[in-house]
């Protein structure tokens, strides 16, 4: 079995082992500076153009409390079903990382399918990107997390497929750490956005 | 998964340098490409001060006029001073640090390619339907649809292209020098050029993606009608203008600190004095840092934000000159008392320090909000930046190509043209922007492509373009001094300047693992210690042994080249030449992910023929 002939080489920590490990990890923790950058600059807008629906609808007319809370209850199951991938990495154990990875890819299917059927449902009531600037923020700033949804799913799918060839080593250890902590980070990314978007959006009346 | 290559992968020419990882030969990419936009930035400058040498003139005319302004201000940011930066700090830091190379050799050639293929999608515009038009700020409403051309598409999207490569070449640095220090190389031992790039790296990151947002809600107004900046839709202009200076005004310290830097290495050199006050000067360069992010809306003072707002940005802008006074004072301690040689690389760093004197001067001047309500939008402010950013940054990267030419390339450059080159552009430069100061407070305004006759401006706009002249002919020069350095047969040695940090302690230029042995560092200016103690090189830290390096690739290219085709996709409307340039990009990030790149060793024996 490979998984037994690596548990017996791979050190403790498989994915900081390597210098090589090491500035992966030190350098995807900046590249998340960078991303909270992005999507900080992408709140202000929408916290700025979020009234701004120019006869268009509203967040009051449009958002739907069960359809957002069935979503963010998929996201969040699966950012600790990542948190299981890890443990398993720490444990060695190749077959369980792959387990919870494929349950977190499918939650994460979970909540792209809704936020597609979300965005569908609300262009058909005609909120769109051109309705109004609180069209346009809306759509960039959710859109923006859903398009990191959909490349997590792609890489960590990826990742799968090429570790059941290359198995768990100090080389690949370092990615499944990696795609952990960026579906974290988009997770943490949803959870500003269930609050100022959607929850805000309902409770909040005019702001400002 | 052992089975390493034993030999180093035979490429040659052109092959080589569009597959190479090697940080000293990309350092020599981002120089040719960053060159060639200066020379291009610089032609165009050339063109807008021969259409204001005489009033009323129509050398080029206000359409060209408004481009030439644009394309001047984008290409000499975007893609001739950063991508000179990025060369020095490529060719530099991992020597500075002892290291072998960067933390992703992958990604620096990555970031090298995404820059040139950005700047090349930026300045195809020229010949397809026209330059940008916008301003190199590219305003809102102004840079929308209805009131500007198509040439602020390509804007929009060479620079997000061009904007990724740069992001992604800071991280690499911040790793690199976090990671990779030689064993004893503590943060304060570190030389100043390599903390400046570790300020810098620090600025780039949290800077770029501000505007990688801007870009693209610039885009979505432009390209999918959105309404970011159509106030007829509920939009908003002013989030332009916040995004675009949260970037832009740390991003005048991602200019500026490097040259800091490179100041601080070559005045210590020449002064054969240990750089003074180095503690105060680490914390200035990490100050500067911080307080560029605090200060942007100082650029929108007569937006009208309010009293309060201006107060405050206006007091954050003017604690800027306590650190940077440090700074100059430090250079001028070092220099006191000191063995100083005018060699050309030090004629750039002392010419630098009045120069840039003036330009923080008149920065504080800015900084009071009332004045600036004076000389906002008026040719003050062009001479104030241009004191900052031409007398600061552009005569410290002359000073570093002078000082470092030789271990870039193994040749020293010549020192007669150098003198010649440094004084022709020097008086050019204080011709041209001194006259600009009192245009702008006659009341002169920037952007605009003509003057009348007898409001007492054709003298200065006239000195200033003779100016404009005498820097032509210094940027002649030193294109001359490059050829006659390539032709000449001189080799450098290895230590031409007797300098004090690393990359001095290995030959010029150095070998494709620059450290034989990693060295063991027991201070601050590690090789000079080793040289005052008698010792020939530096102490090794590790024996000797086989090398391992990173195989090189020809993946970074055709990823930009993906982007690039993916671009004009985007300005045509042509979704499918989108999804094509897509799927290449795609296809080269999978192919990356799925084949680990084992790399080879450079063994032991080859390492000592080098040696002898």
């Amino acid at each position: 079995m490979a998984t037994h002939h690596a548990n017996a080489v791979l050190p403790d920590e498989p994915e900081k082992a390597t210098l090589e490990g090491k500035n992966k990890l030190l350098g995807f923790w900046l590249f998340l500076g960078g991303e909270t950058v992005l999507f900080g600059s992408l709140f202000a807008t929408f916290i700025a153009l979020r009234d701004q629906a120019n006869g268009g609808p509203t967040s009051q007319e449009l958002f739907d409390m069960p359809l957002v809370a069935a979503a963010t209850l998929l996201l969040l199951t699966s950012s600790m079903t990542a948190v299981m991938a890890t443990l398993a990495l720490h444990k060695k154990n190749l077959k369980q990382i792959q387990v919870w990875l494929t349950i977190t890819v499918i939650l994460g299917l979970g909540f792209l399918g809704l936020e597609i059927y979300e965005f569908m449902h609300y262009v058909h009531e005609g909120h769109k990107i051109s309705t109004s600037a609180f069209g346009s923020s809306f759509y960039t700033l959710v859109g923006f997390h859903g398009g990191h949804v959909a490349f997590g799913i792609l890489w960590i799918i990826l990742l799968q497929v090429s570790a059941t060839k290359k198995g768990l080593t100090v080389v690949t250890a370092p990615k499944f750490y990696l795609a952990s902590l960026y579906w974290h980070f988009i997770d943490v990314v949803w959870v500003f956005i269930f609050t100022v978007v959607y929850l805000m959006g309902m409770i909040g009346g005019k702001v400002g | 998964m052992s089975a390493h290559a034993s030999h180093a992968p035979k490429r040659s020419g052109l092959w080589d340098w569009l597959t190479t990882v090697d940080h000293k030969k990309i350092a020599i990419l981002y120089l040719i490409a960053g060159g060639i936009f200066f020379l291009a930035g610089g032609f165009e400058a050339l063109l807008i001060r021969l259409q204001l040498m005489y009033p009323e003139s129509s050398v080029v005319g206000a359409k060209t006029f408004n481009e030439l302004i644009t394309m001047h201000g984008t290409t000499m940011i975007f893609l001739a001073a950063m991508p000179i930066i990025f060369a020095l700090m490529n060719a530099v830091v991992p020597l500075q640090i002892g290291a072998r190379d960067v933390a992703f050799p992958f990604v620096n050639s990555l970031g090298f390619w995404l820059f040139f293929f950005g700047g090349v999608l930026l300045n195809t515009s020229w010949f397809l339907g026209g330059a940008p038009d916008a301003g190199w700020t590219s305003y809102t409403t102004l840079a929308l649809n209805q009131f500007s051309g198509h040439g602020v598409d390509f804007y929009v999207l060479g620079l997000q292209i061009a904007g990724i490569g740069t992001l992604i070449g800071g991280i690499n640095f911040l790793v690199t020098i976090i990671n990779m220090r030689a064993p004893g190389m503590t943060f304060m031992r570190m030389p100043m050029f390599t903390w400046s790039a570790f300020v810098t790296s620090g600025l780039i990151l949290f800077a770029f993606p501000a505007i990688t947002v801007g870009l693209v809600l610039l885009m979505f107004d432009r390209l999918f009608g959105g309404n970011f900046f159509n106030p007829d839709a509920g939009g908003n202009v002013v989030i332009w203008e916040h995004l675009f200076w949260i970037f832009g005004h740390p991003e005048v310290y991602i200019l500026i600190l490097p040259a800091f830097g490179v100041i601080s290495e070559v005045i210590s050199t020449f002064a054969r004095k240990r750089l003074f006050g180095y503690s105060s000067m680490v914390f200035a360069t990490a100050l500067i840092g911080f307080l560029g992010f605090m200060v942007w809306a100082h650029h929108m003072f007569t937006t009208g934000l309010g009293a309060i707002a201006n107060t405050l940005f206006g007091l954050a802008t003017m604690l800027i000159a306590v650190p940077t006074g440090i700074k100059i004072f430090n250079w001028l301690l070092t220099m006191w008392g000191g063995q100083i040689r005018f060699t050309s690389a030090n004629l750039w760093a002392v010419g630098f320090i009045p120069t840039f004197t003036i330009g923080g001067m008149t920065g504080v001047m800015l900084a009071i909000p009332p004045a600036d309500y004076q000389y906002h939008d008026s040719y003050f402010v062009v001479a104030h930046f241009h004191y900052v950013i031409v007398g600061g940054l552009i005569f410290g990267l002359f000073a570093g190509l002078h000082y470092w030419w030789p271990k870039m390339f193994g040749k020293m450059l010549n020192e007669t043209l150098g003198k010649w080159n440094f004084w022709t552009f020097f008086i050019g430069f204080h011709l041209t922007f001194f006259p600009q100061h009192f245009l702008g407070l006659m009341g002169m305004p920037r952007r605009v492509f003509t003057y009348l006759k007898d409001q007492n401006l054709d003298f200065g706009n006239f000195i200033s373009t003779i100016g404009a002249f005498g820097m032509t002919i210094g940027t002649i020069l030193f294109v001359v001094n490059i050829i006659v350095t390539a032709n000449s047969s001189k080799r450098a040695p290895a230590d031409p300047w007797d300098g004090r940090t690393l990359e001095w302690s290995i030959p010029s230029p150095p070998p494709e693992y620059n450290f034989a042995q990693t060295p063991l560092v027991r201070g601050l200016d590690a090789f000079w210690i080793e040289k005052v103690a008698g010792n020939k090189g530096m102490t090794p830290a590790e024996p000797l042994g086989d090398i391992h390096m990173p195989s090189p690739s020809f993946l970074p290219f055709m990823m930009s080249v993906g982007l690039f085709i993916a671009g004009y996709g985007f300005m045509y409307h042509n979704y499918v030449v989108v999804v094509i340039g897509l799927l290449v990009t795609f296809a080269c990030m999978f192919l990356r992910s799925v084949n680990d790149d084992p790399g080879y060793h450079i063994h032991e024996d080859e390492i000592e023929e080098v040696k002898a």
